[in-house]
C-alpha cells in the first residue's frame, strides 16, 4: 500500500489526488497531499508513475501497513523505479513500442 | 446515413429529476469539457443532461463513450475513480484475443469454443474478434504505439494497461465526452417504463450528482469481493445490483471460481510468470502431484495441485524454468510483476518466494448481467451493459476469459453498447425528460426497517468474504458447504436490506457492501443450481459434467432470488 509522500520531493501539483482510483489522498493547501485512506489503496502503483517528481512510494504489501523510511527508499533507489521500468518519465507515458511481451507469449505456448 | 439528428435538448426548464433546492444545470454542448471544467458552486448538487450516460471508466466504458460520441450523442461518463487508472486493465498489461480477418478466423473461434465447456456462442465470438480487431487497428491509426515484430509487422495483440487507458482518456475527452472522475453512481433512475439516468455522489467534493439520460451504459466492471487484486478497489458489483433493481437478469454467476497466483500478501494477480515456476513446500521440499512429479507451470492443469497444497499450508515458488533471455523479456514486458520482488529484496529467478491464490470473483470469472440483445441491451428499456459488468459466457462459457478474451470483449461490447445506447436515445428523443423519474436504489440507501448504527460495512464485507473467498469453499465446492454459505448470506442480506444506512459520501461504502453481498448471494444460488462440475465451477459432490446442464443458469431478483435457465444455440444469438 501507499506508504510515503515525500515532502522534500513533492511539488504540490496534487496529480496523485486526481488520478488515484481509490481516492487515497487528500489535498492540503500549501502542502504535500496526505495519505488519508491508506487501507483503501489497491497497490496498483499507478500514482507512482503519474507523479512528475517520483515523490511517492507504494510498498509491496497489499494487506496492512509496511513501515519503511524515506531514507531507505532513497538509498535503494526505489523512488520512481516502476516508472523507469515502464519507460515513463516525469509523469509522462512512454515505452509501449519497446514492450517485449509478445516474445513472452510466443514462448509461453 | 439517413438517421434523424439528435434534437436539441431543452435547457433547464423541463428537468424533473429529484427537484430540490440549489440544482446546478450544465447543458451539454458537445464541445470538450473535462471534469475540471464541470466545477460548480460549493456543495450544491450537480445536475446534467445527456443522450447517453456511461457508468464506469475502464476500457469498456471508454469504448462505449467513444462509440456513442461518434454517433453524435452527447455523452457523460461518470467513474467511481479516475478514467485512466480505474478498473482491472489500467494497472496491468493485457493480451487481446486478436485474430486477423481471413479463413483462419473461423478455425480460431472453433478451437477456442472447444475450451468453453460448451456454453459459449460462436456467433458472438466471431463478431467480437471482428469488432475488436477493427478497433485495435483504430488504436494504432489514432497513434497508440504498438511494438513491432522482428519481421517489421505491428504487434497489436497486447495492450499495456497504464498507457492504453491514459490514451483512451485523451481520446474520450477529445471526442467531447464530459468526464466526471470520482463520481461513483449510487443508483439508476427510471420513469417506470425506461431507465432515465443515474445519480450518485462526487466523493471529493461531497455533493450529490444526477444525470438525466435517454440511455445508460453500465460499464461498472465485475465483482472482486474486495480481494486485494489489481483494480479491485472499484470492482464491487455495483452495476449488478443497479441492473437487478431495474429488473435485469444475471447469468453465469456460478462461475466465480477463478483464482490467480500472486506473491503472498501482494496485489499482483498476474499468472504469466508462473508458466516458468516450480513449487515448493515450506520446508523447501518440492511440491509433488499425485503421480509423485514435481509441480511446475502454475497456469495450467497444475493449478489444482497448488490450490490443494495451499489449503494444507504455505507454498513457495521460484521462476527457475526461465532462461536468461526470457528473464529479460519478463522483466521488461511485465515490470509490475517484479515490483513486489524488487521491493522485498527477492530475486524470483533464484530465490524461493511465498505465493498465494487470489480470488477474482467475476472479474476473471464469467458471470454478469445477461445480454438480451445483440447491441448489448439488458432487456430493460434504455439500459445497456459492457465489459465485465456483462456476462461473458457468450465469449468464454464456463472457463476464464483471462486477460485476452475479456480485453477484446471490453473493446467490442463497449463499442456495441455505446452504439446501441445512442440509437435508442435517438429513437426515444421526443419523449425524453417529460416524465417524473424515480430513483431505484434500495439496499444500502433506503433501509426497509430501522437503521442500525452498529452495522458496519467492513464487517459485512468480511462476513461475505468468509463464504466466497476460501479455497476450501469456493475453489473446491460441494453442495453442503454451498448450502450453509447460502443460508449465512440470506441472514446477512436481511441485515443489509433492513438496517444498513449511511449518509453523504459513506453511501458509496454501504452501496458497495450491499452490491458485494448481493453478488455473493447470486453466485451461491447459481452454484447450487448448477448441480455438476463445469469449467471453473468444481463440485466435489458432482465431479463430472452433465449434458443436461449444457445451458445457462440465470438469476434475478434482489430481495427474493429467482433461478431460471436458458438454452444455448451454437448458431443463433439469443435475443
Amino acid at each position: 500500500m501507499i506508504e510515503i509522500v515525500s515532502a522534500s520531493r513533492c511539488i504540490e501539483c496534487d496529480i496523485c489526488v486526481k488520478v488515484c482510483p481509490a481516492n487515497v489522498f487528500d489535498a492540503v493547501p500549501d502542502s504535500a497531499p496526505i495519505i488519508a485512506r491508506q487501507d483503501d489503496c489497491q497497490t496498483c502503483y499507478l500514482c507512482e508513475i503519474y507523479c512528475p517528481v517520483d515523490a511517492l512510494y507504494v510498498a509491496h504489501r497489499a494487506e496492512g501497513h509496511f513501515p519503511i523510511t524515506e531514507a531507505e527508499v532513497e538509498e535503494r533507489n526505489l523512488f520512481g523505479s516502476y516508472a523507469r521500468a515502464l519507460g515513463w518519465k516525469r509523469g509522462k507515458a512512454g515505452g509501449t513500442e519497446h514492450d517485449p511481451t509478445h516474445r513472452i507469449r510466443v514462448a509461453a505456448v | 446515413m439517413s438517421r434523424p439528428p439528435f434534437p436539441t435538448l431543452p435547457e433547464k426548464s423541463e428537468t424533473t429529476v429529484r427537484p430540490g433546492k440549489g440544482l446546478t444545470f450544465w447543458p451539454i454542448t458537445g464541445e470538450r469539457m473535462s471534469s475540471d471544467r464541470v466545477k460548480s458552486t460549493g456543495n450544491d448538487p450537480l445536475h446534467l443532461q445527456a443522450d447517453v450516460l456511461v457508468l464506469g471508466g475502464g476500457p469498456s466504458g471508454a469504448w462505449a463513450a467513444l462509440a456513442a460520441a461518434e454517433d453524435g450523442a452527447r455523452v457523460v461518463l461518470a467513474d467511481k475513480g479516475y478514467l485512466g487508472t480505474s478498473g482491472a486493465t489500467a494497472p496491468s498489461n493485457t493480451g487481446t484475443w486478436c485474430v486477423p480477418p481471413g479463413e483462419n478466423r473461423g478455425q480460431a473461434v472453433e478451437r477456442r469454443w472447444q475450451r468453453t465447456g460448451g456454453l459459449a456462442d460462436q456467433r458472438w465470438m466471431l463478431r467480437c474478434v471482428d469488432q475488436a480487431y477493427e478497433n485495435l487497428v483504430k488504436l494504432s491509426e489514432w497513434g497508440y504505439l504498438f511494438p513491432h515484430e522482428d519481421d517489421g509487422r505491428l504487434y497489436i495483440a497486447n495492450l499495456r494497461g497504464p498507457d492504453y487507458m491514459r490514451f483512451m482518456r485523451r481520446r474520450v475527452l477529445k471526442a467531447g465526452v464530459t468526464v466526471l472522475d470520482h463520481h461513483p453512481a449510487l443508483e439508476l433512475l427510471s420513469n417506470g417504463d425506461a431507465i432515465t439516468g443515474a445519480s450518485g455522489v462526487d466523493r471529493q467534493r461531497n455533493r450529490d450528482w444526477s444525470v438525466e439520460a435517454k440511455a445508460v451504459v453500465l460499464a461498472t466492471g465485475g465483482c472482486a469481493f474486495h480481494e486485494r487484486i489489481l483494480g479491485a478497489t472499484g470492482l464491487t458489483g455495483d452495476g449488478y445490483l443497479m441492473a437487478a433493481e431495474a429488473g435485469a437478469h444475471l447469468s453465469g454467476m456460478e462461475f466465480t471460481g477463478k483464482y490467480t497466483l500472486a506473491p503472498y500478501e501482494t496485489s499482483l494477480n498476474k499468472g504469466l510468470p508462473y508458466r516458468w515456476a516450480t513449487f515448493y513446500r515450506e520446508d523447501g521440499s518440492p511440491l509433488l502431484d499425485a503421480n509423485g512429479e514435481q509441480v511446475s507451470n502454475g497456469i495450467g492443469e497444475r493449478e489444482k495441485d497448488i490450490a490443494k497444497a495451499l489449503i494444507d499450508g504455505p507454498v513457495f515458488a521460484r521462476l527457475d524454468h526461465a532462461e536468461p533471455a526470457l528473464q529479460d523479456w519478463l522483466r521488461r514486458g511485465q515490470p509490475n510483476c517484479f515490483v513486489p520482488h524488487d521491493r522485498a529484496g527477492i530475486d524470483p529467478f533464484k530465490d524461493l518466494f511465498r505465493i498465494t491464490l487470489r480470488a477474482e470473483g467475476t472479474v476473471r470469472g464469467t458471470g454478469g448481467i445477461m445480454l438480451a440483445t445483440v447491441d448489448c441491451g439488458t432487456g430493460v428499456p434504455g439500459l445497456y451493459v459492457a465489459g465485465d459488468a456483462a456476462s461473458r459466457e457468450n465469449m468464454t462459457g464456463a472457463v476464464s476469459g483471462g486477460g485476452a478474451v475479456n480485453s477484446s470483449w471490453a473493446i467490442a461490447s463497449g463499442w456495441w453498447s455505446g452504439k446501441g445506447a445512442s440509437t435508442y436515445a435517438r429513437k426515444s428523443a421526443r419523449k425524453a425528460f417529460r416524465s417524473i423519474s424515480k430513483p431505484l436504489g434500495e439496499a444500502g440507501l433506503r433501509p426497509a426497517g430501522n437503521a442500525r448504527a452498529d452495522l458496519r460495512t467492513a464487517q459485512i464485507i468480511e462476513a461475505v468474504r468468509a463464504e466466497v473467498i476460501p479455497l476450501e469453499k469456493n475453489y473446491f465446492r460441494d453442495g453442503t458447504t454451498l448450502h450453509t454459505s447460502s443460508e449465512r448470506l440470506e441472514s446477512l442480506w436481511n441485515d443489509v436490506r433492513q438496517h444498513l444506512h449511511t449518509e453523504g459520501v459513506d453511501r458509496v461504502r454501504s452501496r458497495e457492501a450491499a452490491s458485494i453481498t448481493a453478488s455473493a448471494r447470486w453466485s451461491l444460488a447459481s452454484a447450487l443450481a448448477r448441480s455438476e462440475s463445469r469449467g471453473m465451477h468444481r463440485r466435489a459432490d458432482r465431479p463430472g459434467s452433465d449434458p443436461a446442464f449444457a445451458r445457462r443458469i440465470l438469476v434475478s431478483g434482489v430481495d427474493a432470488v429467482r433461478i431460471g435457465e436458458a438454452q444455448i444455440s451454437r448458431e443463433g444469438i439469443a435475443s
